[in-house]
């Protein structure tokens, strides 16, 4: 059982502010059902002196995630837009007494849904409508600029602890590259603004990459020499076999996957439907790849790609 | 408030009987097995009983096929380890992705360690074996095939007996990982070709931190862990006397209570079960409900998070358990609904009631009566449900 302080239990057991706000003048969703927690934020303001007057919240998560969205309420009813703005993940976080490492990422997606509310409210295009390859991490819908905000708001210069506030990088596994960079970028710049000792900034290429409960998780062998040698033809024929058995499955969540490129060990899909608004569940990726790798007779790499690429 | 414990899987309480049966061995009769005077002796007698009474539990063919171990992982590793030895040439290991990580992080250490080559076969919708698949993956590269009795998350049953048949027409050994199922279904193992089964006291009212590896006689052994003669050489180490007696006499009362397993204790888990699915809506069995134990129901709620509920039941005094990602610290629900391909909106809404003999009419009657409450309170707050209905739901509930 996690340790969660008194504060979380008691706003999870009897939570603030929980339901719809009927005429809601700026609301924010972030989350997905497939990625185990989502938050849609509904907030009141008003317009005299942009402040908020009623703020209320739905949320599909554990028991931190209805604690951080409720305490998220009652941080900002009463303070101006700009006011909200300056509240962090850690705030949240402070507010409920902490959280358990493994759980910040409940902060982090109540401080993301206050920004995109506000956004919302002010017109803005909430920048979740992400530009082609924006998007990070697929599995887990993050992007980059959400890492960056996670990495400077809470100091964070490990790809575990990016994984705990974002939960990127926690599936699938494609997107470690993308990410290190990102961590590394930002922390490099952070030691340049003097707000971090060198010595704890990140390298990429240094400590393990992967998160360890991923690693023992992969149904994929290391890459070694397949016995069948099967011509791309084959593989392609084969691989189309595999997705043919697995879209009635994905067709019940809504959703399809073709196949759009294989090269070597890699193979290209593009989903659609239902697996692209849940930001590509890992379920999807990791449930073709496990099969695949079972039919071709080798360790495969399904990496989901989006339209156009 | 009396507390309702339906996470009989995870671990069940240690039977008085068996309790009483070991405590002596902590005091008077602290000897050890192999000394050569009557300290040790009484001992020996009592290891000897132990070791019939798990026989007769299994239906083993001879007392000595059973070495004890130090619990369900050890006995697992043993016999994967072991076959890697032992079947010269052969490096392939059959096993399946719903296995318990007793069996998964070995295989998955073996892939990368020692480019073991492991097969995955996968399981359909209501956690059904692949049997074409298996098949097609042995091989006269098959070490050994590694299949569980029962899945842990489930209850589900996979067909061992025809499943070591299978694997022995390719050359190869088979084992199972039984810990789930030992004590909850009859066994008869003289009668099957299973070379090997694994199986924990924990799991059966028996103490914790023991448990036995089934080696079919003939089949060959190489230890896990060396040292002294123990075990005939198969498990070095003193024995855990007190653990073996305890394991004994648990072994031997779950045989006197199979029957009751088989008929009140699943009587309880139907009426539990149905009872749910009557008075809440969005919900639905995982597992194969035709071949399953007769213990364990796992019932996915839609559109809210299992963490969430399981706080909420334990305020209630129920104690059960959940394959979503949130309890376990990863990020991702279970392995097992994600090979079943449960769909998303309920993968983290599972919740796992495994009971045991302990369980009565009145624990039915209590997880009833606030159940339907926990699950509307959690659904309120969530975004994919509009107060009566599922904001959207696509899921064509093929599991019923
Ligand atoms: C199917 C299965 N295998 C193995 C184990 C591990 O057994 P032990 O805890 O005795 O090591 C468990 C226990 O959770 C289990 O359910
Ligand atoms: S874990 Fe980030 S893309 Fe899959």
């Amino acid at each position: 059982m996690w340790e969660y302080s008194e504060k979380v239990q008691d706003y999870f057991f009897n939570p603030k502010n929980a339901g719809m706000l009927e005429d809601a003048s700026g609301i924010g969703e972030v989350g997905a059902i497939a990625c185990g927690d989502a938050l849609k934020l509904m907030i009141k303001v008003d317009p005299e002196d942009e402040r908020i007057t009623d703020a209320r919240f739905q949320t599909f998560g554990c028991g931190s995630a209805i604690a951080s969205s409720s305490a998220l309420t009652e941080i900002i009813i009463g303070k101006t837009l700009d006011e909200a703005l300056k509240i962090t993940n850690q705030d949240i976080a402070d507010f409920l007494g902490g959280l358990p490492p493994e759980k910040m990422h409940c902060s982090v997606m109540g401080y993301e849904a206050l920004r995109a509310a506000v956004a919302n409210y002010r017109g803005e295009v909430w920048e979740d409508d992400h530009e082609e390859g924006a998007l990070l991490c697929k599995c887990f819908g993050v992007d980059e600029g959400m890492i960056e905000r996670a990495v400077r708001n809470n100091a964070l210069t490990t790809m575990e602890q990016v994984a705990y506030f974002t939960k990127a990088t926690g599936s699938c596994g494609t997107c470690v590259e993308g990410v290190e960079t990102v961590l590394e970028r930002t922390n490099a710049a952070m030691v340049a603004e003097g707000l971090l000792d060198p010595a704890l900034a990140f390298v990429a290429g240094g400590a393990p990459v992967v998160p360890a409960h991923k690693q023992r998780r992969s149904p994929i062998a290391p890459p070694q020499p397949s016995s069948s040698r099967m011509t791309t033809v084959q593989k392609i024929r084969a691989i189309e076999e595999v997705l043919e058995e697995l879209r009635p499955a994905l067709r019940n969540d809504g959703g399809d996957c073709e196949l759009v490129d294989v090269e070597e060990n890699r193979v290209m899909v593009r989903m659609s439907g239902a697996c692209v608004n849940c930001q590509l569940a890992a379920v999807t990726v990791q449930g073709i790849q496990g099969r695949l790798a079972e039919r071709l007779g080798m360790p495969v790499r399904v990496i989901p790609v989006t339209a156009g690429q | 408030m009396k507390a309702v414990y339906l996470d009989n899987n995870a671990t069940t309480r240690v039977d008085p009987a068996a309790v009483a049966a070991m405590l002596p061995f902590f005091t008077e009769q602290f000897g050890n097995a192999s000394s050569m005077h009557a300290f040790g002796s009484d001992v020996g007698a009592a290891l000897r009983k132990g070791r019939q009474q798990l026989q007769a539990l299994l239906g083993a063919a001879f007392d000595h096929e059973i070495v004890f171990t130090g619990g369900g992982t050890e006995s697992d590793n043993t016999a994967i380890l072991s076959a890697l030895e032992t079947q010269g040439g052969r490096n392939e290991i059959v096993t399946t992705a719903v296995e318990h990580p007793a069996v998964l992080a070995l295989c998955a250490w073996l892939e990368k360690s020692r480019g073991t080559r492991v097969h995955y076969i996968g399981v359909d919708a209501r956690g059904r074996l692949d049997i074409e698949a298996y098949r097609h993956a042995l091989s006269p590269r098959t070490a050994i095939a590694s299949v569980m009795w029962a899945n842990n998350e489930t209850g589900t049953l996979f067909p061992v007996a025809m499943l070591a048949e299978l694997a022995h027409e390719a050359g190869a050994l088979f084992h199972t990982d039984a810990v789930q199922a030992v004590g909850k279904i009859p066994m008869n193992l003289k009668d099957t070709a299973i070379d090997m089964l694994s199986l924990s006291g924990h799991k059966f009212h028996g103490p914790k931190g023991i448990g036995a590896l089934y080696v079919r006689r003939g089949v060959r052994l190489r230890p896990l862990i060396r040292g002294g003669h123990q075990e005939r050489g198969r498990r070095a180490g003193t024995e855990n006397a007190p653990g073996i007696i305890g394991l004994g006499v648990a072994a031997e009362l779950a045989k006197e209570h199979i029957e009751e397993e088989n008929t009140r204790v699943r009587a309880l888990r139907d009426r539990l079960e149905q009872g749910l699915l009557q008075r809440i809506g969005n919900a639905f069995v995982a597992g194969d409900t035709e071949n399953r134990l007769p213990n364990t129901s796992n019932v996915a709620f839609e559109f809210i998070e299992g963490e969430a509920i399981l706080l909420l039941l334990n305020k209630a005094g129920i104690a059960a358990s959940s394959g979503s990602a949130c309890t376990s610290g990863s990020l991702e629900p279970s392995h097992v609904l994600r090979a079943m391909n449960v769909p998303y909106t309920a993968a983290h809404g599972a919740i796992r009631f495994s009971f045991s003999r302990e369980n009565t009419d009145a624990d039915v009657d209590h997880v009833l009566e606030v159940m339907p409450a926990i699950i509307a309170r959690l659904r309120e707050m969530s975004p994919f449900w509009d107060g009566k209905n599922a904001v959207q739901s696509g899921f064509a509930p093929t599991y019923a």
